[in-house]
């Protein structure tokens, strides 16, 4: 038997004894989930656009390969060179083999999550290449040594004393401060210089649209512009399902992501990235690639139901939203993606037995699927997944079955036989009702119950029989 | 062509085919009430962009007035462009803060103008009222650092080009027939929020956005 | 005039009740206040003794063949074309919106798909469907309301309750933070995560004591179960009620 992993449950029981951690999360999940409200006073207006979104996004699903090849062709057209990557590995490869080739020895990185699936920095490194991140949230936990605790906010577990220290600790000549303008300041300092020294940029990619071949970032530093514009080679890593069909589809896109994400209309830039340097031009990179990774994601677009995971947007509603994700935080999924579609793709990308027991992470409330701006099922797909980690459909998700439990199999046979048969059904609870209530707290299940609750008292009547009583009619 | 792309494309043709559905019905953001522009100016300042009206023939004037309110020492201008000239005509008779042209490779001013250039003029393509951001298209004259190296944007908008939405303006300009390498829309400076969801303004980008509006 | 949301032709003569086997096992008398204010709105309640759960708890940890086999139990105990009515939000969704997906690509699924359409929570049926108006005779109280997840985001069961309550001339209905949050039950997730289901309940108890009310009242008993216990357990002086009993307590057990 596979040995799985359940490091799950002990990363979020940590993270719940920290206070301080358990403070920044929901004060600031808080102020953006009231963003986000404030952003959408018609209902109408956000339904009709969400309902939008999800058929941009469905479109360009359904035709996905032909928008692919259509993309590439123009990006070609307007002198991009594309790259395709099957694997982490592969997708490492392709870009060390270009930075190798450019004799390049630093990279400045502008955000993608995409490139955290890969652990290209890590990668980079172990091949004599410096990269550095340059959004600020990555550039701390970067300094730190930690991974994402948010795909939009990064570094938003750490608070600004401990930023300060940071700061004080890894910087030359910096002193300590936790004034969020001087951090940012300082950081800024440091960073300019790595723009104008490093051999490459590097950046994801929010949309690409296939009609005009062209590459669609937001940020709101600027340092999506300054990795694209200022080193003289510019890589873009993205994966297979970013593409759409139309630039104009990119408005509705980035309306939805923006105040979605951060309750703002719009990030401060998008930049729309349709070529190299030309000539006769005097800056811009002057050669741009995008490398295009599946990583797992055409065996999720092979499944009719899993592929509505493909429509994400990255905008981090969902988990702004999970009141699990609120108390726990980022680092406690263990993989790439946090919170509710953390919990699809991580199982997903990484395999069942490996990151399966995120799929628990959730008591279905559903209010991910709710705030998704392009209408993912948030809360039938973990529940699909819960199915595919214990009764596999064929192939359809890798590792599945692997949590399969002979237990669990007698405990929900048990309790179908009860529940199947109205008179075992009648029969069961009234044995219940008899002894139920001797159960001492201490068993398995009533022992995690009763932890914080008083044990549920089973009542002595039950209610077909008061209603008998009552004269309501049994037909 | 590598292995990777057919392989990639062989999986995503054998996978199951889903109907194309329409483009769910949805009318971009038009102004009713609230005029284009004065929505423009109220979203423009909620994320601390600067307008000052002028007139066409003020320009360099209110330029001259900016670059002295911001204590601008210096200024990166665009010389082969209409605004260019507009100022090289101004400072002619009258100087003001040192001018430093983007006449040449980035290579050869990266360091001056990642070290030592205070403001950065750009033109515009336009603006767009539903999210209150400006459509800047750099070019061969007009190059791309201009808008995002100096510590203060100065971008001159005429008060006649404003859309209603992105969509809008992609029509209009024609944006998705054959783009310019970069295009960008601008709403407000270069900020962060990513200190306990603190914001703080220039990161990155410039901290300041002045924009110049051209009302006739 | 607003536009009527009731889908039946007008008022039934006759409606089933489907009381949930939280309810039968743990609090039958919040189930019977739900018959009751049926029975007062005006309509014939018919209980039929072969239901027994609406088989959610096994959908919900992926053992779907077990829940459909409870699910066809509850197929066959509602035979007559009646409208199905549910106190609680989150087994009336089980039915309504999961039942297809268990059923799919069946041959039973158009009879499903039927039986899916009958089922109501009890109060959205309560003001849409019957149109009811309550008096209230109770003393002065402040409550605060506890929406379960399922019912506002499955069943769309969001101002309904609150309404019933605001229309009571004596009751202070006061929000509590974080209202639609939610309480943490989530079924088997109390159990296999119980640590983050106790922090959500916790937070949940607090929100609801800083109300000031003495009592909260919910649709769903399964939410009830878990902040009520966590309430005890923590000594907080708010009693948790169902709304049926809520309500019927409110315009008086006694008179028809
Ligand atoms: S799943 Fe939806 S809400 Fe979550 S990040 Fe993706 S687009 Fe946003």
């Amino acid at each position: 038997m596979p040995e799985l992993s359940h490091d799950f449950e002990h990363a979020a029981v940590k993270a719940l004894g920290n206070q301080q951690l358990r403070t920044n999360f929901r004060r600031v999940m808080t102020g953006l989930m009231n963003k986000r409200a404030a952003q959408f006073p018609d209902p109408d207006e956000l339904q009709a656009l969400r309902s939008r979104g999800k058929s941009i996004k469905d479109r360009a699903l359904a035709k996905l390969p032909d928008l692919l090849v259509q993309l590439e062709q123009n990006l070609i057209a307007n002198g991009i060179q594309v790259h395709w990557a099957e694997s982490v590995d592969e997708g490492n490869r392709i870009i060390l083999d270009i930075l190798r080739k450019a004799n390049a020895k630093s990279l400045i990185k502008g955000k993608s999550m995409v490139s955290e699936e890969m652990h290209f920095n890590h990668f980079l490194e172990e091949n004599n290449i410096r990269a550095l991140e340059s959004d600020l949230g990555e550039y701390i936990i970067q300094l730190a040594g930690e991974g994402p605790s948010h795909i939009v906010m990064p570094a938003i577990h750490k608070n600004k004393g401990e930023i300060g220290k940071l700061f004080q600790e890894k910087i030359d000549g910096q002193g300590y401060t936790d004034d969020p303008d001087e951090l940012t300041a300082a950081a800024r300092r440091v960073l300019r210089q790595m723009f104008a020294n490093a051999d490459a940029g590097f950046s994801g990619v929010n949309f690409a649209a296939a009609d005009t071949g062209s590459l669609v970032l937001m940020s709101n530093e600027g340092n999506g512009r300054m990795s694209t514009h200022l080193p003289s080679m510019h890589i873009a890593l993205m994966g297979i399902e970013k593409v759409i069909e139309r630039l104009e589809d990119v408005g509705p896109l980035i309306s939805l992501a923006c105040r979605s994400a951060t309750g703002q209309p719009i990030t401060t830039y998008v930049n729309v990235i349709s070529g190299p340097r030309k000539a006769g031009e005097k800056d811009g990179p002057k050669e741009v690639h995008l490398v295009i990774l599946d990583n797992g994601r055409t065996r999720i677009y092979d499944d009719p139901q899993l592929r509505e995971g493909l429509r994400c947007i990255r905008c981090a509603a969902c988990m702004n939203h999970c009141p699990v994700y609120t108390r726990i935080g980022g680092h406690a999924y263990q993989y790439t993606y946090p919170g509710p579609i953390g919990e699809i793709l991580n199982p997903q990308m990484q395999g069942i037995e490996k990151a399966g027991d995120v799929l628990h992470a959730s008591s279905l409330c559903g209010r991910c699927a709710e705030v998704c701006p392009v209408k993912i099922p948030l809360v039938d797909l973990i529940v699909r997944l819960r199915r595919e980690s214990i009764r596999p459909s064929a192939d359809a998700v890798k590792g599945g079955g692997s949590r399969k439990s002979g237990m669990e199999n007698v405990i929900w046979f048990g309790w179908k036989t009860m529940y199947a048969n109205p008179l075992f059904y009648r029969w069961g609870t009234w044995w219940l009702r008899k002894i139920g209530n001797l159960m001492p707290a201490g068993l398995p299940l009533l022992k995690q119950w009763t932890s914080v609750r008083s044990k549920p008292q089973f009542a002595s009547r039950s209610i077909y029989d008061l209603a008998r009583e009552r004269g309501i009619r049994d037909e | 062509m590598s292995n990777a792309r057919s392989a990639i494309l062989e999986r995503l043709r054998k996978a199951p085919k889903k109907p194309v559905p329409d483009l769910a019905p949805w009318s971009p953001y038009k102004t009713t009430t609230e005029q284009p522009l004065d929505r423009f100016r109220r979203l423009m300042g909620a994320v601390k962009g600067e307008i000052i009206d002028t007139k066409r023939a003020d320009l360099a004037e209110t330029l001259r007035k900016v670059l002295a309110d911001k204590q601008a020492k210096n200024l990166l201008y665009a010389p082969n462009t209409e605004i260019g000239r507009t100022i090289d005509a101004a400072w002619a008779t009258e100087p003001g803060p040192q001018l430093v042209a983007y006449d040449k490779p980035m290579e050869e001013l990266k360091s001056l103008m990642i070290n030592d250039i205070d403001a950065g003029i750009t033109s515009t393509m336009g603006a767009i009222a539903d999210t209150g951001s400006l459509i800047v298209w750099p070019s061969a004259e007009e190059p791309r650092l201009m808008s995002l190296v100096p510590p203060i944007h100065i971008a001159v908008l005429e008060a006649s080009k404003m859309y209603d939405s992105f969509s809008e303006a992609v029509g209009k300009l024609g944006w998705n027939k054959k783009p310019p390498g970069n295009t960008l829309l601008i709403s407000g400076p270069s900020k962060t929020a990513d200190i306990e969801g603190i914001l703080c303004f220039g990161v990155h980008g410039p901290k300041q956005l002045v924009i110049i509006l051209i009302t006739d | 005039m607003p536009m009527s949301k009731n889908p039946l032709p007008g008022r039934p003569d006759t409606v089933y009740y489907f009381p949930t086997c939280l309810v039968d096992l743990f609090y039958p008398e919040a189930g019977m206040a739900g018959i009751e204010l049926l029975k007062r709105a005006g309509t014939t309640v018919v209980m039929p003794g072969q239901q027994s759960c609406c088989g959610q708890p096994a959908r919900n940890c992926g053992y779907y063949e077990e829940a459909r086999s409870v699910a066809r139990a509850q197929l066959a105990a509602f035979p007559k074309n009646w409208p199905i009515v549910v106190p609680s939000g989150s087994c009336a969704g089980m039915m309504k919106t999961h039942y297809p997906e268990l059923f799919k690509g069946m041959p039973e699924l158009p009879q499903v798909q039927a039986f899916c359409d009958r089922v109501f929570e009890l109060t959205w049926f309560l003001v849409h469907v019957m149109d009811i108006k309550l008096v209230d005779k109770g003393e002065p109280v402040r409550v605060t309301w506890h929406g379960s997840c399922h019912s506002m985001r499955e069943m769309g069961v969001v101002e309904e309750p609150k309404d019933l309550l605001r229309s009571l001339s004596n009751v202070t209905l006061v929000e509590a933070d974080y209202e639609k949050e939610c309480c943490g039950f989530g079924g088997t997730f109390s159990v296999r995560l119980p640590e983050i289901s106790a922090a959500m309940v916790t937070d949940k108890v607090n929100n609801i004591v800083a109300t000031g009310a003495t009592q909260v009242v919910s649709g769903d008993m399964g939410c009830m179960m878990n902040i009520s216990g966590a309430m005890k357990k923590a000594k907080a002086p708010v009693k948790g009620r169902h709304i049926a009993e809520f309500l019927l307590e409110r315009i008086g057990r006694g008179d028809a």
